[in-house]
């Protein structure tokens, strides 16, 4: 459990945060300069906060009205960085292990077989960090810090730096790290797609404060999304449990407003699905589509135009079931289709632009 | 052997002797200059590292001079390190060892220095968020990513020491068999008729141990290069 109510004044803006949170993954999501890497910072120890208080599992990490601030190798934590820093002079097996001599073994039981397994990395152990690829750097790093024992782990954009493959390949085991170790962390990106599929919680910053925070279906909804790069723009749908079609490899997942047709196998097979569409992948039909190649056709009235300046319209449609999925649309074609608030329509999703890549997830 | 006399052989010995006690007693001085400089803000800061760099831009016999004002029998720190340990530098090896590790020293510190301010600071910060205190940081991070300058500080201090000539020469004069270095004994030579050949032959020798310590330095530090890079 991490409770956290602290403000310190940076150069271009104040941070004032308070929030506590427990396990499970709580995304810190907003644009670059936010304050999201501060909080980490702040909660790590490599920053003083002005006031407040920074308090993990009932140890009081930082209290400024009554002098406390526990140096950062005190606090038991683990901080993931983005571009893993590795000890260059040491060997991946010595660099996992670092942790080790600071903490009793018994401390919380995981081993080092068990991180080697469980992030994969056993094969990796008498390599030098020099030698790996970014995602197997990123995963040893991540490895390190779980067998520092820590109370907390901090992920400071992990996948930043990292190609879309790399990406692909470290998420399930962030996934399982989630699902695995009860453990709380704490996520800092601003990427929607890592936040949208692995957050459990979204807390939304914007100029060092707080601005929404709840499951990541509600405060990643258009709405509330940040900017307004249409590029940015997805919505979050909670979808049912996932058939498999092996003959056309195709995943169909059920919605009250229709069923999606997903690319490919879902690898989590059981469970409800968390589909991720972005705005730019979504055509608006007045009339349910017939010859056309599109396999997804879901109901839903208009609930909201956005102003039309320029050339791009968000048209926001409130699917049968409540859930909202937001369209990217040219101006041009609002106009001439008359689109407006409380329209029937029929929101079209290419299923070749969903796959298990980022997109869709295990809710 | 190789025609080189016994005079020779003392000189050359004394010189490997004095160099090499230089450099060790510098080296530990020398670091920790080096991390204050490269790590600290404080005021005072520039003026520390006026002091350190002085010996490299003043005449060596200025340096000299002001070693044995203050090292020699009667000066200050050289009456008190006599009476407290019976450590004498005025006229003694010790004293050419003292003179070559000032001359050396602003060589080491720029050598160290330079490779402490160049480290990613960030992994001292991991060492430390995976629970290590800054002392263990410092021995098992911040150090060994500092080898290959400590080591090009300590060939730089190493080869300055054996080519010392001013500063030793007047802090602890020129004695065969006690602070007769090869450079002293080379000028000795020069000034004595038919002592070409000898000064020539020591000439010789002092290239070549010069080149055999930069050769060990080169290969020594690709190796630890090869340890140390890091693409990130």
């Amino acid at each position: 459990m991490i409770e956290i109510d602290v403000g310190l004044a940076r150069a271009n803006f104040t941070l004032a945060v308070k929030f506590s949170a427990g396990e499970g993954i709580t995304a810190l999501f907003g644009e670059s300069g936010a304050g999201k890497s501060t909080v980490l910072h702040l909660v790590a120890g490599l920053l003083k906060p002005d006031r407040g208080r920074i308090i993990v599992n009932g140890t009081v990490f930082t209290d400024i009205a009554q002098g406390i601030f526990l140096p950062s190798h005190r606090r038991r934590i683990g901080y993931v960085f983005q571009d893993a820093l590795l000890f260059p002079h040491l060997s991946v097996r010595q660099n996992l292990t670092y942790g080790r001599w600071f903490t009793k073994p018994d401390a919380n039981g995981i081993t080092l077989a068990q991180v080697t397994e469980l992030l994969g990395i056993g094969a990796l152990l008498d390599r030098r960090p020099t030698t790996l690829s970014g995602g197997e750097r990123q995963r040893v790093a991540i490895g390190r810090a779980l067998l520092a024992s820590p109370h907390v782990l901090l992920m400071d954009e992990p996948l930043a730096a990292l190609d879309i493959d790399r990406k692909r390949e470290i998420i399930p085991y962030i996934q399982r790290l989630r699902d695995e170790l009860k453990l709380p962390i704490l996520y800092v990106s601003h990427a929607i797609e890592e936040v949208a599929r692995l957050a459990d919680r979204v807390i939304l910053m914007a100029q060092g404060q707080v601005t929404s925070d709840g499951p990541p279906q509600h405060v990643l909804s258009p709405k509330a999304g940040p900017g307004d790069d249409r590029f940015a723009r997805v919505s979050i749908l909670t979808t049912g449990h996932p058939s498999y079609d092996p003959d056309y490899q195709l995943t169909q997942v059920s919605h009250p407003a229709g069923s999606i047709t997903l690319a490919g196998r879902l690898i989590p097979q059981d469970g409800p699905i968390r589909v991720v569409i972005r705005a730019t992948d979504v055509t608006i039909a007045l009339s349910k589509p017939r010859e056309l190649s599109i396999r997804t056709a879901l109901r839903g009235k208009v609930a909201g135009v956005s102003e039309p300046l320029g050339a791009v319209v968000m048209v926001e449609v409130e699917l049968e079931g409540g859930e909202i999925l937001a369209a990217a649309v040219t101006r041009k074609a609002v106009d001439e289709l008359g689109l407006g608030e409380g329209d029937q329509v029929h929101c079209l999703v290419k299923s070749v632009s969903i796959d298990d890549r980022l997109m869709a997830i295990k809710d | 052997m190789m025609g080189l006399s016994e005079e020779d052989w003392t000189a050359i010995l004394l010189s490997l002797r004095v160099a090499s006690v230089a450099t060790l007693a510098s080296l530990p001085v020398g670091l920790a200059l080096a991390y204050i400089l490269a790590r600290f803000r404080f005021p005072g800061r520039t003026l520390l590292d006026g002091l350190i760099h002085l010996p490299l831009v003043m005449p060596p016999v200025v340096t000299g001079y002001l070693l044995l004002l203050s090292f020699g029998r009667k000066g200050p720190i050289g009456a008190f390190l006599d009476e407290c340990c019976g450590l004498v530098f005025s006229f003694r090896w010790t004293g050419a060892a003292l003179a070559a590790a000032v001359m050396g020293l602003p060589l080491m510190v720029r050598a160290i220095r330079l490779t402490l301010e160049s480290q990613d600071r960030r992994l001292e910060q991991a060492a430390g968020t995976l629970g290590a205190r800054p002392l263990f940081v410092f021995a098992t991070v911040t150090l060994p990513l500092a080898l290959p300058g400590i080591l090009a500080g300590s060939i730089l201090s190493f080869a300055k020491a054996l080519g010392e000539f001013g500063a030793t020469i007047t802090f602890v004069s020129n004695i065969p068999g006690e602070t007769q270095t090869i450079p002293s004994a080379i000028y000795t030579f020069t000034q004595v008729p038919g002592g070409d050949a000898n000064a020539l032959r020591l000439t010789a020798v002092s290239i070549v141990i010069s080149l055999l310590a930069l050769i060990a330095s080169e290969i020594l530090a690709r190796r630890l290069n090869r340890q140390v890079a890091s693409f990130s």
